[in-house]
Order: C-alpha cells, then sequence, then structure tokens
C-alpha cells in the first residue's frame, strides 16, 4: 500500500531523514514510535508532499507520489493533526464537510451538512456542537472534530499525528478506541505517530522505531516486547539508561 | 594580514547579505507571481473574495473616511497659510481637491488600510501556519495559495480605488468644510474652483495608484504570515514585518508610480 525505499531529508546539516525504507500493508494500521526529533512527523510530511524529501521513492498504491495528479493522490488521504489544525473562521460542521464542499466531487451544502452530523456522531459528539467554532470546544472534542474531518470522506489511508497528546487518560483512551474502531469498520490504512505506549498498543497491527534518521526496528506488535533490540526495549520500557542518550 | 581578514570579512557579509536580500526580493516575486496565476485558473473561490472584499473593504471605510476628513481639513489650513504669504489664499480649494486626489488620498489611505488589513492577514494567515491549518488545507485537497492569498490580493486591489475614491471625496469635503465654516470662503465658489480645476487624471491617477497599493498590502501581508516562523514571536515577527515592508513599498510605488503618471 505504501512502500518507502531510502528516504533522506536534511534541513541544512541537520539530517532528518537517512534512508528511511518502510512498507505499510494494506488496511493495517502501523504506529510509527521514536523520541522528539527523529524525524516521524517530517517522514509523514514527506508521504504527503507537505516537505520535499532530498532523495528516495515514496510509492502509494503502486503510483510514485512525485509522479500523477496531485489532488486525486491527495483525495485517498485523510490526516488526524496533532493539535487538531481545524479551521477557526468555519463552523465545525463545516470543518467536518471541508473537503465534501470543495473539488470534483463537491456535495450540495445541504448533504454534506448531514455527511458532517453523521461523523459528528460516528466519533461521540452530538450534533448540536455542529453550528459551535472551534474555538468554543474542549481540547478532547477539537480532536473528535478533527478525527471526524479525517474520515468525512472516507479516504482509503488515515494519518494520526499524536492522536492522545494533550489528553487526560480517559479521553486518550476514547481516543484510541475510536481511532481502532473506525480503521477497522472503514478497511482503511492507517499510519499513526506516537509517543504514548498506551495508544501503540491499542491502535497497533505494526510498529516501527525510528532513531536517528532510520528505521531502528519493525514488526508486528506481538513481537514488541520480544524483539532483543536494545534501542526499541529501552524506548518502550521508558528507561532513562541505555543506547539511547537522552538530552538531559 | 589582520588587515586584510577583516576587510574580506566585512566584503562577505555584504556578499551575503545582497544575495539574502535578492533571494527574498525573488521568493516575493514568485509568490505573487503565483498568487496572480490563480486568478485566472479554477476552482475560484468567490465566497472567499465577497468576504475580503467586505473585510478589507467595508471594515476600513471608517478609518479611510475619518483620515481624509481631518487631512483635508489640515490642508486647508495649511495652503491658506502659506498662500497668504503671497496673497493667493484662493487657490486652497484647487490644491486641496489636487493635493487630496493626487497624492495624499490614496498614500495615506494605503498607509492607514496598510496597518489595518496587512497586519490581520499576517497574523491570520500565520497563526493557520503555526497551528498547521495550511497544512491541513493542503491534505484535503485545497491549494492554500488559491483559497487563502490569491482571494485576498484580488480583493485588496478591486477595492482599494472604491475605498480611496470614497476618501477623496470626503478629504475634499474637509477641506470645505474648513474652508467654508473657518475661513470663511463661499459655499459655491469654493465647490465651483474645486470641481473646475479637477481633471480625469487627477482622480485616475490616485485610483491607479490605490489599486497598486491594495496588491502591495494584501500581498507582503500574506506572503509574511505565510512564511512565518514557529511559535507566537514568529507571528508576532511576521506582523510587523508586513506593515513596516507594505508601508515603504507603498512609498517607493508612489514615486515610481508619479513619475509614471507624471
Amino acid at each position: 500500500m505504501i512502500k518507502i525505499t531510502d528516504l533522506h531529508k536534511a534541513f541544512g546539516s541537520n539530517v532528518v531523514l537517512n534512508g528511511v525504507d518502510l512498507h505499510i500493508k494494506k488496511a493495517s494500521s502501523m504506529v510509527i514510535i521514536g523520541g522528539s526529533g527523529t524525524g516521524k512527523s517530517v517522514l509523514l510530511k514527506c508521504i504527503l508532499g507537505l516537505i520535499q524529501p532530498d532523495s528516495g521513492t515514496i510509492i502509494v498504491n503502486g503510483v510514485d507520489t512525485k509522479s500523477g495528479d496531485r489532488e486525486a493522490f491527495l483525495d485517498q488521504f485523510g490526516m488526524l493533526f496533532q493539535g487538531g489544525a481545524l479551521f477557526d473562521s468555519l463552523p465545525v460542521w463545516q470543518n467536518v464537510a471541508f473537503r465534501l464542499l470543495q473539488g470534483k466531487h463537491r456535495l450540495s451544502k445541504a448533504d454534506a451538512h448531514d455527511i458532517a452530523i453523521e461523523k459528528l456522531r460516528r466519533v461521540g459528539l452530538k450534533p448540536d456542537i455542529a453550528e459551535l467554532f472551534p474555538a468554543e470546544l474542549s481540547g478532547g472534542m477539537q480532536k473528535r472534530v478533527g478525527l471526524a474531518r479525517a474520515i468525512a470522506a472516507e479516504p482509503q489511508i488515515i494519518f494520526f499525528d499524536e492522536p492522545t497528546t494533550g489528553l487526560d487518560p480517559i479521553m486518550s483512551g476514547v481516543i484510541n478506541e475510536l481511532v481502532r474502531e473506525i480503521v477497522e469498520e472503514m478497511g482503511a490504512t492507517a499510519m499513526t505517530i506516537t509517543h504514548d505506549m498506551s495508544s501503540v498498543r491499542a491502535i497497533a497491527d505494526d510498529v516501527a522505531m525510528i532513531h536517528e534518521g532510520q528505521v531502528q526496528w519493525t514488526g508486528p506488535i506481538g513481537k514488541m516486547d520480544d524483539s532483543g533490540d536494545p534501542y526499541l526495549d529501552q524506548f518502550i520500557n521508558a528507561r532513562a539508561e541505555g543506547p539511547i542518550e537522552a538530552v538531559r | 594580514m589582520m588587515m586584510i581578514q577583516a576587510i574580506d570579512s566585512i566584503l562577505a557579509r555584504i556578499g551575503r547579505s545582497t544575495l539574502g536580500m535578492f533571494e527574498s526580493i525573488g521568493r516575493l516575486v514568485i509568490f505573487a507571481a503565483i498568487a496572480v496565476s490563480h486568478i485566472f485558473r479554477p476552482p475560484f473561490y468567490y465566497n472567499a473574495f465577497l468576504q475580503q472584499l467586505i473585510n478589507i473593504g467595508f471594515y476600513s471605510l471608517p478609518v479611510v473616511g475619518l483620515t481624509a476628513l481631518f487631512t483635508g481639513g489640515a490642508l486647508a489650513l495649511q495652503i491658506y497659510s502659506g498662500g497668504a504669504r503671497f496673497n493667493a489664499e484662493a487657490i486652497v480649494p484647487s490644491i486641496v481637491a489636487i493635493g487630496i486626489t493626487r497624492e495624499l488620498g490614496p498614500v495615506l489611505g494605503g498607509l492607514m488600510v496598510a496597518g489595518r488589513v496587512s497586519t490581520s492577514i499576517a497574523a491570520e494567515i500565520g497563526t493557520m501556519r503555526v497551528t498547521e491549518q495550511i497544512d491541513a488545507l493542503t491534505t484535503l485537497s485545497t491549494n492554500p495559495m488559491k483559497y487563502l492569498v490569491t482571494p485576498r490580493v484580488l480583493a485588496a486591489t478591486v477595492i482599494l480605488p472604491v475605498l480611496v475614491f470614497i476618501g477623496d471625496t470626503i478629504g475634499v469635503m474637509g477641506g470645505y468644510l474648513v474652508g467654508t465654516h473657518r475661513l470663511d470662503f463661499n459655499d459655491a465658489t469654493y465647490l465651483k474652483n474645486t470641481w473646475d480645476i479637477l481633471e480625469f487624471d487627477d482622480v485616475s491617477s490616485g485610483l491607479i495608484k490605490a489599486a497598486a497599493f491594495g496588491f502591495i498590502i494584501a500581498l507582503i501581508g500574506c506572503y509574511s504570515g505565510y512564511h512565518s516562523q514557529r511559535g507566537a514571536q514568529g507571528v508576532g515577527n511576521a506582523t510587523k514585518t508586513a506593515v513596516v515592508t507594505a508601508s515603504v513599498l507603498i512609498f517607493a510605488a508612489n514615486y515610481l508610480l508619479t513619475e509614471l503618471l507624471f
């Protein structure tokens, strides 16, 4: 589904991705873990074309991301941003239905509104918040609206950038469950970036750990605890001592 | 040896600054070209354009109107004072009308709109940049240049001449009010002198300038916001850069256009 080969990206002298190779299978949920600044978000943005990689290839559904119709390419994706990235100037329902109101496959306002309400319900929000603006919502509600927006057009691939950051443990659990349920019922391919190990265990089919711009370890979630990889062990067990140097 | 190194270092710095300046100009020109090219390529965001016409035009009316009113009044007093030195007080209506329409209306109107609009555009788009809303637009298959920049640039270019025309009228009326109530000009004579002296070129040259200033104001606001750095400080810097750059460019463009339309 997504095949990344020898991906490199540097910002000036700061090498962020240093030959990333990764394969994400169709209808699977891949979670990318790794320390802060190891290039997880850059990897995700390279796939979406928000950042141009220096070299390497990214193949999505058999098509190189450098070629083809960009709009059609992006139509395959939905994304939940870390901070929600909801549009302040639009009410909640227009945020959710944004894609449905633009582009070639534009729906009428009434139809888009109905779908937005349905998606809000799907993420556990009542229809009466549809006319509110994002600034009037709590952090957890904003995440849910972001999730509703990500799934509104029923994309084949969904990216989740730190879906539980800034949420309390109960709300984190709710979001984790929602992500898992939605990915399963839509049959979508999911790629999640997170530091939260409870999210990893709740969401992942497969895990990849990025360290120093490369994939340090990748495999199914079931093998993560017995990987034998000292870097992965240190990370998932949150140990200060180990091969990964913590900046103090 | 030390002397040569010092000179070398100074020259290198000047070279880097010069290259940096040309790089910035190049980026701005490319940004402008992309923004303008989207005017002619669908899809068109009519609602965003109309919204910006209201934001930039309608909500700037009070500030432009009041600026023009007080400037017209002050100009009448100053010209009267200067004209009295060689018994030429009668020129007040003519100079107020020409001064306002050709120069002060577009320049002061442009500067006031730059202060109000350029900063607000830079802050809005800058905040969208740092909160990943611009990235979100892209992932939702929407071109941010087309959705955010082009409607603002087009709206400001179209609406500023309208604003300045209204400002010109109010400015001339400011001069009229001061002329007739404070300087004892005859109502009908003042209006007749104003009307007789004004030519089409006086008004049109000011409106051409206004369109150029509108383009500059929105373009610089969008550019500064679009390239805003991370965090609150980044947005603050974008806002500051927008108003300073737009104001300086308005003065520079004013001189160039005056030479061109002279």
